[in-house]
């Protein structure tokens, strides 16, 4: 099954060191659980892109393809899927997001 | 049309029998859940493959009916 977005997509987790497919924008989330993610993201500093998918149906129905993910958000590190806000909470909790950054030199708090 | 706790262990138990399963409704609208799995088919596997393993027992329904499912997966200490 092809992906119309797939292309994007590449494109985007390559340029962009920390991207996020979210639903709105770092600004105004849509849904709870991306604002979480933009919440622990803005608390560590770190810089990101976003992808709002509300305004683009081909790119939300890729991105799920993509990953092989039902949900959004979804945060891509270096390219790498890393999780939903389950996980990514998860990880910030623990300590782990911190070390996966350091370790991908992406700059954080 | 929303889910069931019931549905959603019934999902879950098909696909990993031996799991230790505890279903939460975050927002009581039958619509946001939270899940703890924790089966021993989770043994190696990264966070991501587990959570997709989860949510293939969900045939699709995960971001339709089912429109959010928070998990925490495990497997058993050994």
């Amino acid at each position: 099954m092809t992906n119309p977005a797939e292309t994007r997509i590449t494109a985007d987790i390559t340029e962009n060191a920390v991207m996020l497919y979210m639903k709105g924008n770092a600004l105004m989330p849509q849904c709870g659980f991306s604002a979480r993610v933009v919440s622990i993201l803005n608390h560590m500093k770190v810089p990101f892109k976003t992808a709002n998918v509300l305004e683009d149906p081909v790119l939300r129905e890729g991105i799920k393809q993509f990953s092989n993910w039902p949900t959004v958000p979804q945060l891509y590190v270096k390219g790498e899927f890393i999780g939903g806000c389950d996980i990514v909470s998860e990880m910030f909790q623990s300590g782990e997001l911190a070390t996966l950054l350091t370790e991908k030199e992406i700059p954080h708090e | 049309m929303a889910m069931t706790a019931a549905d959603i262990e019934a999902y879950i138990r098909e696909a990993f029998p031996d799991a230790k399963i505890q279903i939460e409704d975050l927002v009581g609208d039958g619509e946001h859940w939270s899940a703890s799995v924790e089966s021993t088919a989770f043994a190696g596997r990264s966070r991501v493959q587990q959570h997709q393993m989860v949510y293939a027992a969900f045939k699709g329904h995960v971001g339709g009916a089912l429109h959010a499912l928070a998990l925490q997966t495990s497997a058993p200490k050994t």
